[in-house]
């Protein structure tokens, strides 16, 4: 394993909890130096235990982890990882900054740099208020501020946008964005494909443990398809078949879907229109990372992944 | 370690249970130890738990040559108990709050934390001791003055050792709590079967032990049945005594309930380094 260049990197990791609830099983995942990873799975494909074993948090039952060039929990890595696990846990009593002094205590930081990111998730006015008053988002925004007080090189963040509203989930993408634009990788798991795939250079996909793929966005996502609506259709089909050859135009839903890139439609377009076709629609068609995952997990509920 | 330490009692220092916990502590023992006492003699006898003694053996008792024995026999049962509830809530309150792998997620090993935890118990502890002997101190003090006594207060090692035993019986007891916390993984349970074992289960054992003889064995096991006979051994009234206090007995010697209760705090300490250690925390 190559430290210096992967900040997580995982072989056959697998954790089965009890004698047959097999968690995560066999997972390869690398997340290298700089980038932001999302990680994609529906509810109990073992996201959140993966993330779990890389804290040291959960012991795995075999493979091996290394997280920053140590074993997960060694106090050398954990030192350079901040991280929220599903919801924000804080001491219910105690205020927002005294959650984080108990962070800076623990970590042996000095209390300096808990303003700044209060400041930074904008919680700065309501930091001496108790954490129980604390709405889900703000909570949510705490978490994110206690992983952020270590300055860390690796931010392993799961769920960070759970319980914010639509201004706040926005809010939380540009900040992921901005936290993981230098040198500092970003672990970050959700549900959210929308927001995974807006922040993220790669993304992996796990389901039933295991990873199913792996890649940048735009490869995942693939090359697009043109969508368009002519008359004749048939004779719209001969002259897309011309141009561009038959294994790369059919019709679906009364419409020609032609495989081209976006850029390809204005030349489609006159070619038609040269050909004696009445053109009405000429429309790209992306390939979003929900319909990616769909087609991986065959699940879907709503609009996010169950 | 250190550095868990210091976040442990910033957690205790600001935690509004730890501090009603202290106040009942300390309420309870300058009224059950001071306050009642006193208004029995005033009174002009004993009733209850005073049954039997004069008021003038009610206000020795009262008087700063008592001081050890008067402020440690009520830490076998009913500080005993107080001091497992504060051990329940440091550990069983971080999986009931979902914060252990807050703090697990942090830099610190599990051990340390363990330790940092075990130090800041033990911090708690000593200082509710040391507050409790310096009220009653006070009291005693005051008394004396009031009613024309000699101030005789007791050697300084003489304190010392009583400050100790005080601190390694509820400190035993707190011990108790803190591991049932992460055997249970809540503070509900550990605290409610730690109390159901304090106040019920052991005073049953004792209450059986004359007739079964392998009970009476296996009392001299028992912390509570140690704690009381380390408070017996430094003066205070057994319960069969006038005066006598529930929870102290004399059952077996000072030294040997002192090893006994060092043993406890030791294999507790062990039992619960494993436990925590071998934790998944999901």
């Amino acid at each position: 394993m190559n430290g210096s260049e992967y900040v997580i990197e995982t072989r056959d990791l697998t954790k089965v909890f009890g004698r047959q609830v097999r968690a995560v099983d066999h997972l390869n995942l690398s997340v290298r130096r700089g980038e932001v990873y999302g990680f994609l799975g529906p509810n109990g494909a073992g996201k959140t235990t993966t993330l779990r074993v890389l804290l040291g948090l959960v012991r795995p039952t075999a493979g091996s982890t290394v997280v920053l060039g140590r074993p997960p929990g060694h106090p050398d890595g954990l030192a350079r990882v901040g991280a929220m696990v599903e919801e924000a846990s804080f001491y219910p009593y105690l205020s927002g900054r005294d959650n984080l002094r108990v962070i800076a205590r623990l970590t042996g930081l000095s209390d300096d740099g808990i303003d700044g990111v209060l400041d930074d998730v904008d919680l700065l006015q309501r930091g001496g208020h108790r954490f129980k008053t604390y709405s889900q988002g703000m909570r949510q925004r705490l978490g994110v501020a206690a992983a952020l007080l270590k300055d860390p090189e690796l931010l392993i963040l799961d769920e960070p946008t759970n319980g914010l509203d639509p201004a706040g989930m926005a809010e939380m993408r540009l900040l992921i964005r901005k936290l993981g634009s230098g040198e500092r990788s970003v672990l970050l798991s959700s549900h959210m494909l929308g927001e995974v795939q807006q922040v993220s250079d790669r993304v992996g996909v796990i389901s039933h443990g295991t990873l199913i793929t792996e890649g940048a966005v735009d490869e995942l996502r693939g090359k697009g398809s043109i969508a368009v609506r002519a008359e004749p259709l048939a004779l719209a089909r001969r002259s897309a078949e011309q141009l561009l050859g038959a294994g790369r135009v059919e019709v679906m839903d009364g419409a020609l879907r032609i495989d081209a890139d976006a850029a390809d439609a204005p030349r489609i377009n006159r070619e038609l229109v040269l050909a004696g076709v009445a053109v009405s629609e000429v429309r790209p068609i992306e390939r979003t990372l929900e319909d990616i995952f769909l087609e991986l997990t065959g699940k879907e509920e709503n609009g996010h992944v169950a | 370690m250190w550095r868990s330490y210091r976040a442990e009692m910033l957690k205790i220092a600001k935690w509004p249970a730890i501090w009603i916990l202290a106040a009942v502590f300390l309420v309870l023992a300058q009224v059950f130890g001071y306050l009642i006492p006193y208004v029995a003699y005033r009174s002009g006898g004993g009733g209850g738990f005073a049954a039997g003694e004069t008021p003038a053996q009610l206000l020795a008792d009262l008087l700063p040559g008592r001081l050890i024995p008067n402020t440690l026999g009520g830490f076998p049962l009913f500080a005993g108990a107080i001091a497992l509830i504060i051990g329940g809530l440091v550990t069983g309150s971080e999986y009931g709050w979902n914060t252990l792998k807050t703090i697990l997620s942090q830099r610190p090993r599990r051990l340390a934390i363990l330790e940092g935890k075990v130090l800041a118990i033990g911090s708690t502890i000593l200082g509710l001791v040391l507050v409790v002997f310096a009220m009653n101190a006070f009291w005693s003090l005051l008394i004396a003055t009031t009613t024309d006594r000699a101030t005789d207060w007791p050697a300084l090692s003489e304190i010392a050792r009583g400050v100790g035993a005080g601190w390694l019986i509820l400190g035993t007891w707190a011990l108790i709590g803190a591991l049932l916390g992460i055997l249970f993984r809540s503070t509900a349970l550990a605290v409610g079967l730690g109390l159901v074992w304090a106040l019920a289960v052991e005073n049953l054992i004792r209450g059986f032990a004359g007739v079964l003889g392998f009970l009476d064995a296996f009392q001299k096991g028992l912390p509570g049945t140690n704690a009381g006979s380390l408070v017996a051994s430094l003066g205070a009234p057994t319960i069969d005594q006038p005066g006598g206090t529930p929870g102290v007995t004399a059952v077996v010697s000072g030294p040997q309930a002192t090893i006994v209760l060092l043993i406890y705090v030791s294999v507790i300490a062990v039992v619960a380094w494993l436990a925590l250690q071998r934790q998944d925390v999901t």
